[in-house]
């Protein structure tokens, strides 16, 4: 069959000449390559002490944000649950009381707002969909692994943010033209990747 | 036989022995920090600063290991084969001349624990009996894959140690004597005018590389180490082995692996000899001339250990028919025509 790529080799079982047979230049030829390497650049990261930076469009988990007075931006609409693929997202509605207006933004608020983790593939549609920019995957921490599946399912507790931080918002998603311009500072990812490499 | 001459031969073997264990102990630090190294890794460095207490933590795990006799395992044998390893590899550091003598207040201390006039007769006894712990402790295990890492544990040595001692014949030719301290002194001469150059290197270079060569096939090192090939044998010989008796195993091998670079260095790298120690002894004294010689010693045998390394990173396991043919067909008849070779040089240049 006639190759496409060009790149197919024939297999061949030649005897070995006399040079390959006594073995010694290949050895040689291979310690000079292994020696190079030995005074390579070690490209290992010692970890707990030095992080590897998140790309600017890393997806975590999730958090429920907060608006500049501190109250939550959900009003429970329900997009983000019906866009996500894997179903991972429940929550029920209920309507701000009075003297409330502190803690919500919207009338209508999520009084229960659950994430599966188990669920989720970090798709960040529930992101995409969000029209009242609620809800980013800018939580910097790895696959969630707890001991227990019940653990797995974030509750409000788990999701909303503490207190509201501009910068979270910034750093994770935002639109997604924002995003694709961030794929351009990658640059600055790589040179601190270097830094840490030599230190 | 004063109370002196003990007092000192017992101090040197307590330093010689703790020494060849501490070296053997950091060789597996070393081994996997230069593995690291070698893949572009830094290797363990999370035990003390720059992981030098690795060791420690190693030895440590493997004395807490459960230790496991299978129920069909011959006891006896089963604890005689690690134990016969590590004797064998112990022993073989007592005859290696680490120096001329030190002059401590007019007393002669000499470096050597003794000075075998048949020294390297002496070494090959010993190293065959190492395949005795290897063999018994495969047998022992009573598991197949133990006993085929054994048989051919068994078979590799023997193999090797044909050339490897055919190899030496001409060393032995070309130094008129069997002890290593002759040959270390012989090698003290001066070689294009430099004194301590005159190695026997640069005399038998094909006897040297195929000593390398069957060095790595006795230590079951790397491209040799068909013994305990992973992929065909679980773990060879020593599958059935756990806690410190795998430890023993494991740092028998370790200080073969000191010990035949240890050989390797004084049989042809010169021994204690280092470019310039006449001029050193004449200025400086013997006594330091005699302690760099034990400096420039470690350095050969850390080299020829890194080679070790080096080599095992590099190089590939050959298969066994593979390994057979180049005992067999290629270094055997090689090691007969250096022989040959070095017959015909005494004959023209020495008359």
């Amino acid at each position: 069959m006639q190759s496409l790529s060009n790149r197919s080799k024939q297999v061949s079982q030649k005897e070995m000449t006399f040079m390959e047979s006594i073995y010694l230049p290949a050895i040689i030829g291979g310690l000079m390559i292994t020696i190079r390497h030995f005074f390579a650049k070690k490209i290992t990261i010692r970890y707990p002490e030095i992080k590897k930076l998140f790309s600017k469009n890393w997806r975590g988990v999730h958090v429920l944000k907060k608006d500049e007075q501190g109250r939550e931006r959900c009003t429970a609409c329900g997009l983000c649950a019906l866009s996500c693929p894997a179903e991972a997202i429940t929550m029920e509605a209920a309507e701000r009381k009075k003297g409330e207006e502190n803690l919500y933004r919207e009338e209508k608020y999520a009084a229960r707002y659950e994430i599966n983790m188990l669920r989720c593939i970090f798709c960040g549609l529930c992101e995409e969909a969000c029209p009242k920019e609620a809800i980013f995957l800018t939580n910097e921490e790895l696959a969630p692994s707890r001991m227990d599946r019940g653990e797995l399912i974030f509750g409000k507790d788990k999701l909303v943010e503490k207190q509201h931080d501009p910068d979270n918002k910034k750093r994770g998603g935002g639109p997604l033209e924002e995003r694709l311009f961030h794929s351009k500072e990658n640059s600055s990812y790589k040179s601190t990747f270097e830094g840490i490499s030599n230190s | 036989m004063d109370i002196y001459f003990i007092l000192g031969k017992l101090i040197l073997i307590v330093i010689i022995f703790a020494i060849s264990l501490l070296t053997a102990m950091y060789s597996t630090y070393g081994e996997r920090k230069i593995a690291g190294f070698f893949q572009d890794r830094l290797g363990p460095d999370r035990a003390g600063p720059w992981g030098i207490l690795q060791p420690l933590a190693d030895g440590g795990k493997l004395f807490f290991k459960e230790e496991i006799l299978p129920v069909n395992a011959n006891m006896a044998l089963f604890i005689a084969g690690p134990s016969l390893s590590m004797l064998t590899a112990c022993m073989s550091t007592a005859i290696i001349p680490w120096g001329t003598y030190l002059d401590i207040f007019g007393t002669k201390f000499v470096l050597q624990v003794a000075d075998v006039n048949i020294g390297l007769l002496y070494i090959f006894g010993v190293v065959s009996l190492g395949v005795y712990g290897v063999m018994i402790g495969g047998w022992a295990s009573n598991n197949k894959y133990s006993l085929l890492g054994a048989v051919r544990a068994a078979s590799q040595n023997i193999s090797y140690e044909l050339a490897m001692g055919l190899s030496v014949i001409a060393l032995i030719m070309l130094n008129g004597s069997l002890s290593l301290a002759e040959i270390s002194r012989n090698q003290g001469e001066s070689l294009f005018g430099l004194s301590g150059l005159n190695w026997n290197i640069f005399y038998q270079p094909l006897g040297f590389l195929i000593f390398i060569v069957c060095a790595f096939a006795e230590c079951n090192r790397t491209p040799f180490d068909l013994p305990e090939c992973e992929t065909e044998l679980v773990g060879g010989y020593h599958t059935e082995y756990s806690s410190m008796k795998l430890g023993f195993y494991l740092f028998a091998e370790y200080i073969n692996m000191f010990v035949s670079s240890a050989f390797m260095a004084v049989l042809y790298f010169g021994g204690y000899n280092y470019p310039g120690i006449n001029f050193v002894e004449a200025n400086l004294g013997h006594n330091a001339a005699v302690i760099i010689g034990l400096a420039a010693l470690f350095a050969k045998i850390l080299f020829f250990i890194f080679f070790f390394m080096w080599v095992r990173w590099t190089v590939p396991r050959f298969r066994y028919d593979q390994l057979m043919k180049l005992g067999w067909q290629i270094l055997i008849p090689l090691a007969i025509f250096n022989i040959l070779l070095t017959g015909v040089g005494i004959m023209l240049f020495d008359n």
